[in-house]
């Protein structure tokens, strides 16, 4: 066989194993409204409890790195001072930002989608905040309050994945995640240190702490409940809570800084 | 002989072995998907090239820029080269180049599929062997050796010398393909580890039998020896990019050693492909076939 035929044969296998293999992309529908024969959960306020608590780190915080925008002037000179990562944001008494906590397990039935928005802005040349989350089929609004333009690109396991850029005089951009998935990491390819991360549940029972670590989970029916906590830096934690009739439980994580 | 053909096959190996070193600054930079649409880039030719958006852009105008090289070449040799299959030879690089293109604009639409992705690394590849043998084929060294081929040497011991090289040949373009997949996410490490070992054992089984034969015969031996020392330092490159990898880990961005050690890695693998692919064509060019006429055999005989 001539070497050009080996070229050939080459080339044809590498475009076949491109054509073969490159259809695998997930056929998932994002917009999947609920039909309207669909019959949600109604949860009676009179009876309805709540779940609340603070997510803590035990042990030294580790450092997060500093962000180097020396590439982007544009992003350089949005900040005064040095910007640093947010993988783990220690508060006073070791309260941990950002932790995600949910209800993983203990609810039945479908729950009305709100009509209002999730915001995620891009300020700073940073997702503001790092940390959002929302209920499938309810809209994310991405909106970039910076002087440049960045690129949106969430890397869901489950969820369909996108890539859309947002120059900085650009509309919102507005998308519905179809599917369950928790820490869908989004980023930004125009400025590598740009990461965030959606939470999307089917069902409203969900919180991300604030700088005090503290979280509140509101209007759950009575049961018992699995409380899932989520911190990227972190291991995933879990407890079991029995809410009763208009009670409030406590329900406290503790991270271990390892 | 044309002497500025030849220039210009040259030139245009330098420039594709450019483009590799670029294509492999955006997936080290991250910034595949910093252009999210294909051809044009932000509905531009010339887009602000902020961030991420360098090295894409950046990349796709190098392309561009080889594209129409290849297309001169293509003409050039067609209108000027006499032999048949060298004519044949830059039309496949045409064609390489043409589908090149497509498989990049894929990889953005369809946001970096693995399989897609490692395509377009892999056909970068073959394309830079075809350039780089056409600047063989046309070079001054490649018409002496042909106008006076002196008598064939043998290629004794089992396997051939002929039939290692082109092991090599295969495994060098496997082991770049498992270096693509690992890079993409597509495969782990092991596989590029037990890829580099069979690539350095084959290489120094080259050597030895070249240095045992052909000690004499630099148009063989030189090849053999750039080989060997090209896969030393890949072995040396590749251990330093899987260090700084695993340190950097934690980085919040892509860190310029890490990066420059990545593309290193990538440009001195393409360039062991390109040398393995010169060393079988000259192998096959200078040594008895045990099987059958050496112009059925792959490098024509007479020309």
């Amino acid at each position: 066989m001539s070497f050009l035929k080996i070229f050939g044969c080459l080339t044809a296998a590498v475009l076949l194993f491109a054509v073969g293999c490159g259809g695998g992309e997930e056929a998932a529908t994002e917009e999947a409204a609920p039909s309207a024969a669909v019959e949600y959960v109604k949860v009676d306020p009179a009876t309805a409890g709540s779940v609340s608590g603070t997510v803590t780190l035990e042990g030294k915080a580790p450092s997060n790195p500093r962000i180097n925008m020396s590439a982007e002037p544009d992003c350089a000179g949005l900040h005064s001072g040095p910007v640093h990562a947010e993988r783990a944001v220690v508060g006073d008494g070791g309260a941990l930002a950002n932790a995600f906590v949910w209800v993983k397990d203990g609810l039945e039935g479908k729950f009305e989608v709100p009509g209002t928005s999730v915001a995620l802005d891009q300020k700073g040349c940073i997702y503001q905040p790092h940390v959002v989350a929302l209920q499938s089929g309810q809209v994310l609004s991405v909106t970039n309050s910076d002087p440049t333009t960045h690129n949106v690109h969430p890397l869901p396991r489950v969820n369909r994945e996108w890539n859309r850029s947002q120059t900085a005089d650009a509309s919102a951009i507005e998308r519905k995640f179809s599917r369950q998935e928790i820490m869908l990491p989004v980023k930004c390819n125009i400025h590598p240190w740009m990461r965030s991360y959606i939470n999307v549940v089917d069902h409203p029972f969900f919180a991300v702490t604030g700088a005090d670590g503290s979280f509140e989970i509101k209007g759950l029916p009575p049961g018992t409940y699995t409380i899932e906590a989520h911190h990227e830096a972190f291991d995933t934690q879990e407890m079991s809570v029995t809410v009763g009739a208009s009670e409030s439980k406590q329900a406290d994580f503790t991270f271990s800084a390892g | 002989m044309n002497l500025r053909l030849h220039r210009f096959a040259l030139f245009t190996a330098f420039s594709t072995l450019c483009l590799i070193i670029a294509g492999a600054l955006v997936t080290s930079n991250e910034a595949g998907l910093s252009v999210p649409d294909w051809p044009l880039s932000y509905g531009q030719l010339m887009p602000p090239m902020i961030g991420g958006v360098f090295y894409e852009h950046g990349h796709r105008m190098i392309a561009s820029f080889v594209g129409l090289l290849t297309i001169v070449l293509a003409v050039w040799l067609w209108k000027a080269e006499a032999r048949g299959w060298v004519k044949k030879l830059g039309l496949a690089a045409l064609g390489a180049v043409v589908a090149q293109g497509v498989l990049g604009g894929l990889t953005v639409i369809f946001l970096l599929p693995v399989a897609i992705s490692v395509s377009h690394a892999c056909l970068a590849q073959l394309f830079f062997c075809i350039i780089v043998s056409l600047a063989w084929f046309t070079s001054p060294s490649w018409r002496r050796q042909r106008e006076d081929p002196g008598p064939r040497l043998p290629d004794r011991g089992a396997p051939s010398l002929r039939m290692l090289c082109l092991t090599a040949n295969v495994a060098v373009f496997l082991q770049l393909m498992m270096g693509a997949a690992l890079r993409h996410k597509g495969f782990g490490i092991i596989p590029h580890l037990i890829g580099a070992l069979a690539v350095a054992a084959l290489v120094v089984w080259i050597m030895a039998r070249v240095a045992a034969q052909y000690a004499g015969r630099p148009e063989i031996l030189n090849w053999a020896l750039l080989l060997n020392g090209m896969v030393m330092l890949q072995l040396v490159l590749g251990a330093g990019t899987y260090w700084i990898r695993e340190i950097t880990e934690a980085a919040v961005q892509p860190l310029l050693p890490m990066v420059l050690l990545t593309v290193a890695h990538v440009a001195v693998g393409a360039m062991i492909l390109a040398v393995s692919v010169l060393l079988s064509i000259q192998v096959h060019a200078r040594l008895e076939s045990s099987t059958a006429d050496m112009g059925k055999q792959g490098v024509p005989a007479a020309t």
